[in-house]
């Protein structure tokens, strides 16, 4: 047997093997960090700042506002203030007056500012409205399933939408006023 | 050090221990399996070459070598072990009783069980079977499986493929099974391979040379099995992806209507009646175990309805709804509708659905009634007429009352201890009073009102807590769980059984070899040789 | 309704007993001078099986008279439970037995079902409604395939219970010796636990006691005396000892502290029977059996040991993994959830898996892998009854 070409055989053989084992140690490789990631990204969402807000259509109860539906869409090109509350959650209550404060004044700035209620009955929001005497819309969410798609776990959440749709910022919990007119002025579209 | 060319003529690949032909050991390879200690031969994979044994140039080889090794995965499964034992010591964060005084974790573990609690959970423990190095040790074993099959299976295949029925007689006399006999008759041997096929033994023979055979299939058992764990993991790794698997949970209430979490607001649920049974009490079987621990549950049931949204779906717009179907959700018995599947999983009954009120004079001894009505708390309206002429104003309404600060308010949105300011319109132009009312309260506004309301009678309603789960890794796992059944069967209720007669001048030699089972392998030997005076074979492990 | 009870309590002490008469007959094959007992079974070795086979079929009476009196398959509460895996005990040693033939094995596979058994009678023996989570044939088909798997397994352990008494040199006392004395030690206890409780119970004890638990005020009724009465417990009985000491305060389950007292009582029986024993036997426990056990080959007890974790293996990955995983799949919608039960079903399954890698290496085959056949019992026992009583998830039974 000429050892010359026993040698590149040999060579051939070892390369080829060392090749096969790569690819199978690369493959269990990536199985393990897919399996590492995915856990580690397992509580995320898809709704998330940076992301386009998901559109919804509601029913509006505010009797102080005119309109009888609300729909998301509507409002592409203004900035969207989106608030999701409930009549017994008392964070809620006590950023209410502060977004009525700011609502007529950032309206005509064009920014929206949309309460979304989880409430069980209408009746407890309609009073709660009368008594601080919004004027915002007051979608009603009785299937809970603008609150599902946003995927809202405490109250209350709000999103600030920028005049392409998109969540600018998520806050969960009260909110102050200075921080209101911040956020709102994040997303007020340019003159 | 390339081929080793045995005496027997065959050509062996680098690092083969027992000639894969004819079973001499090669010299200077025995310290790869132990053989250079002992008089047995290690039979391990039939001494072929294992690749891992052999080369160990390159980091890839290096990490190669090392989980090829059966002690790595070993000492993998003890780590699992000892790690998932851990994990018991405590309960997992998942099931910390709901009736514990804190649920939250940081607070919980160290209030229950002190300092060590506190230690558990500062370490992770209380959620370790979803830690990142839980996860890893689980899949380094998956690593160690997928190697250390393909190291084995190529070069068993091989030399078990490649053994050939003459046998180097050092490799006969060093199998724990083995006999010399000086004078066998031509007619005895001839009995004994007869004997060997009516054992149902695969025979080959080769110049009197004979290879007998039974049960070499159970040799690959083990990397079916391991096929079937593979896969098995595989499935758990795609159950990760949120397409493949999907786990929500609703409450939905009697006589409500949701979205089912999970379906893109495409499906809806409606609780038409929760129904919670016990076992009767004087039922004579379970008497005395009732009398015991009081009642049992005989079944949690929901009637439900499923509908799917019809057109295009934007989230809230007034659905319009298609019955997709009708049916009990009961444990045990999930309902399945397009993919998904609903469980029920819990109940709450702590609701109120209505309240009756009457109305009679404060100083009425009798209580008697002036008139009544029922708020349903659903949807309460502003205002009530009664026929006699009274009526109500529903001031005020809290579902879940209590008084904080001073102030009345609502706990949560859900009537579960529902108040009420209500304001009583007597007939003709007597001054309204207002009252507020609520389970056990009962207070006058003035205290100089001439009529009171009492709570006549009230309505409570279930909340059912179902799962929604949609799986597609499910038949995957199936799929893993069968395969590997069949290998860990084929493997360990089927043994490889080899007997080899080697004929010397005028004898015999027998020697036996079997993965498992030696035990039967020699009843098998015993009645091959019956009728002839071929020695029976020694079992040469008690003289080891 | 009533008749059918009393047959099947009467075929379960019926088995009890003719299990406790094959066990003499199998420690008379010992005394077998004659050859026959190396090969074939010897008259005492027949008459003892045939025995323990009609033992066997009383209790498979039991088991029908008492599912078709309750309804449903009588595996549903710790007593059921464990009385199967007796009865799954006995079955597995008959097949072991007719493939082995070795009668030795009868001799400690069938008071070890006893020992279970009268553990098993030790807890409530009503017959009880399944809450709807149970009411599934898959139940039926997990919890006995599982505990079939386990009694093979349980085999391999007394295989190597065997193995280690015959084989360890007992002429010094050695770490050996002692964890061998220890794993005897621990079937005393189970042994004491029968015979305590039997004897307070026909004596009627009971003792109130009041104590707080989640909050609540609670009472239990301790059946031994109180050697360690509930944390901060108020005894309520009159005329009865009080606690010597309170039961530690983490200990928070319901009725921890009474099961804490019981497993006192046990054990302080169990080493007073132990005691007993070595002063009667005047050497170790092992010693003494182990001259007994001369004819046994330790070789085919090593075979036995390793067959039985191979026939066991595939029933128990069967029915404790796979079956659970279905049923937990439909009663609870998840087929895995880490609830105790099922983690040391895993650890089990583990832990035979690593035993069964390490037999492929030499060196631990023989006494070595006899210690991993106990360590193996000793998991599964965990499981059964460690984590029912103090782990309790969604098994708790009792």
């Amino acid at each position: 047997m000429n050892i010359e070409k026993a040698k590149a055989a040999k060579k051939n053989k070892k390369r080829n093997r060392l090749i096969f084992r790569t690819i199978v140690l690369a493959l269990l490789l990536v199985a393990v960090i897919y399996a590492l990631v995915s856990n580690f990204n397992k509580d995320k969402t898809d709704v998330s700042e940076g992301t386009q807000a998901p559109d919804f259509k509601l029913q509006q109860i505010n009797e102080n506002n005119e309109l009888e539906t609300v729909r998301l869409s509507d409002y592409e090109g203004k900035g969207v203030m989106l608030n999701f509350w409930g009549t017994w959650c008392k964070p809620c209550e006590k950023e209410m007056p502060y977004m009525q404060s700011l609502y007529p004044e950032y309206k005509k700035k064009g920014v929206e500012i949309i309460a979304v209620n989880l409430d069980t009955t209408k009746f407890v929001v309609e009073k709660f409205i009368n008594k601080y005497d919004l004027t915002f819309p007051v979608p009603y969410d009785s299937n809970k399933e603008v609150r599902e798609s946003y995927h809202v776990e405490p109250l209350p959440t709000t999103f600030f939408i920028n005049p392409n749709g998109e969540i600018v910022e998520i806050v969960e919990g009260g909110l102050t006023l200075d921080k209101i007119e911040g956020y709102l002025q994040q997303i007020m579209p340019e003159q | 050090m390339n081929k080793i060319k045995c005496e027997c003529g065959h050509v062996n690949p680098e690092g083969t221990v027992l000639c894969e032909a004819c079973g001499k050991p090669v010299e200077g390879n025995q310290h790869i399996d132990g053989n250079d200690q002992r008089k047995l031969l290690n039979m391990r994979y039939d001494g072929s070459a294992r690749r891992s044994q052999t080369y160990n140039k390159s980091i890839i080889d290096k990490i190669w070598n090392f989980f090829s090794s059966v002690k790595v995965g070993v000492w993998l499964i003890v780590l699992a072990l000892a790690a998932s034992a851990i994990g018991t010591i405590f309960p997992q964060e998942q099931y910390i009783p709901a009736d514990a005084p804190s649920r939250d974790p940081s607070v919980f573990y160290e209030a229950q069980y002190g300092t060590l609690g506190q230690i558990y959970y500062q370490l992770g423990f209380h959620n370790l079977y979803e830690s990142w190095w839980y996860m890893l040790l689980i899949a380094l074993i998956g690593v160690s499986l997928v190697i250390c099959s393909i190291d084995r299976f190529v070069p068993l295949y091989k030399a078990l493929k490649m053994q050939k029925p003459k046998r180097h007689t050092t490799f006969l006399k060093r199998q724990r099974l083995f006999s010399e006999t000086e004078h066998v008759t031509a007619d005895e041997k001839d009995k004994l391979v007869s004997g060997l096929k009516k054992q149902r033994y695969k025979v080959r023979e080769e110049n009197g040379h004979v290879l007998a055979e039974k049960g070499r299939f159970s040799r690959w058992g083990p990397y079916v099995n391991h096929i079937g764990l593979i896969i098995v993991l595989i499935a758990a790794l795609l159950r990760m992806t949120p397409f493949m698997y999907l786990d929500e949970y609703v409450w939905v209430r009697e006589g409500e209507q949701t979205v089912i979490p999970g379906t893109e607001g495409e499906y809806y649920i409606k609780n038409k009646k929760f129904i919670l049974e016990t076992y009767d009490k004087n039922d004579e079987r379970f008497k005395e175990a009732i009398e015991m621990q009081g009642n049992v549950a005989k079944n949690y049931q929901t009637n439900a309805v499923i509908y799917k949204e019809k057109g295009e779906t934007v989230a809230g717009a007034d659905p319009e709804l298609e019955k997709v179907t009708e049916d009990k959700i009961r444990m045990n018995h999930p309902l399945k509708f397009a993919g998904y599947t609903l469980y029920q999983a819990g109940y709450q009954q702590n609701e109120f659905k209505s309240m009756t009120f009457k109305i009679h004079k404060t100083d009425d001894p009798d209580e008697a009634s002036l008139g009544s009505f029922t708020i349903d708390l659903t949807e309460p309206k502003d205002e009530y007429q009664l026929d006699n002429g009274f009526s109500v104003d529903v001031t005020q309404y809290y579902p879940d009352y209590e008084l904080e600060d001073e102030e009345p308010a609502s706990k949560t949105n859900f009537p579960r201890n529902p108040a009420f300011v209500l304001t009583v319109h007597p007939p003709g132009n007597e001054e309204p009073e207002m009252s507020f009312v609520g389970i056990g309260k009962n207070v006058d506004a003035t205290g100089e009102n001439d009529y009171k309301l009492g709570i006549e009678d009230f309505e409570t309603r279930y909340a059912s807590g179902l799962t929604v789960r949609r799986d597609y890794t499910l038949p995957l796992f199936i799929i893993g769980a069968v395969i590997f059944m069949i290998g860990v069967i084929q493997g360990m209720y089927w043994q490889h059984r080899r007997i080899w007669l080697h004929p010397t001048k005028e004898g015999i030699m027998v020697a036996g070899h079997t993965n498992k089972n030696w035990f039967g392998l020699k009843k098998d030997i015993e009645q091959v040789i019956a009728d002839t005076n071929v020695n029976m074979v020694d079992d040469q492990l008690d003289t080891d | 309704m009533d008749s059918l009870i009393d047959v099947s309590s009467t075929m379960l002490y019926t088995a009890f007993i003719l299990y406790l008469i094959a066990t003499f007959f199998f420690g008379a094959t010992i005394r077998d001078k004659n050859k026959s007992s190396t090969k074939g079974a010897g008259v005492s070795g027949k008459i003892g099986i045939t025995i323990t086979i009609i033992g066997f079929l009383a209790q498979i009476v039991y088991f029908i008279t008492r599912w078709m009196a309750s309804g449903h398959a009588p595996v549903s509460n710790l007593f059921e439970f464990m009385t199967f895996f007796g009865m799954a005990l006995v079955f597995a040693f008959i097949i072991l037995y007719f493939i082995y033939k070795l009668n030795i094995l009868g001799l400690f596979a069938l008071p070890v079902a006893m020992i279970v058994i009268a553990y098993a009678s030790m807890f409530p023996t009503e017959i009880a409604p399944l809450v709807p989570s149970l009411q599934s044939n898959w139940l039926y088909i997990h919890v006995t395939t599982v505990s079939l798997g386990e009694a093979i397994l349980s085999i391999s352990f007394v295989a190597g219970l065997i193995y280690l008494i015959r084989q360890i040199d007992q002429s010094v006392r050695s770490k050996r010796t002692t964890w061998l004395e220890i794993v005897l030690l621990s079937l005393f206890i189970f042994v004491g636990f029968s015979i305590i409780s039997t004897s307070f119970n026909l004596s009627g004890y009971s003792a109130e006691f009041e104590y707080s638990f989640n909050g609540e005020t609670v009472t239990t009724d301790y059946h031994l005396p109180p050697i360690a009465g509930p944390n901060e417990g108020e005894l309520l009985t009159g005329d009865r000892m009080n606690p010597l000491f309170d039961a530690p305060a983490w200990m928070k389950g319901v009725d921890a502290a009474r099961k804490f007292n019981t497993v006192i009582w046990s054990v302080l029986t169990g080493l007073v029977l132990y005691g007993l024993a070595r002063l009667i036997l005047r050497k170790r426990v092992g010693a003494a059996i182990q001259p007994f056990l001369r004819k046994a080959k330790p070789d085919m007890l090593d075979e036995i040991s390793y067959r039985a974790v191979a026939i066991g293996f595939p029933v128990f990955t069967l029915g404790g993994l796979i079956f659970a995983a279905i049923w937990a799949q439909l009663a609870w919608d998840r087929f895995w959830g880490w609830d105790p039960k099922e983690v040391w079903a895993l650890v089990t399954w583990l832990f035979y898996a690593a035993f069964l890698h390490l037999r492929l290496s030499r060196g631990w085959h023989g006494e070595k892998s006899a210690w991993l056949a106990v360590g193996g019992f000793a998991i599964i026992m965990f499981n059964l009854i460690a984590v029912n009583l103090v782990l309790a998830g969604l098994h708790s039974y009792a």
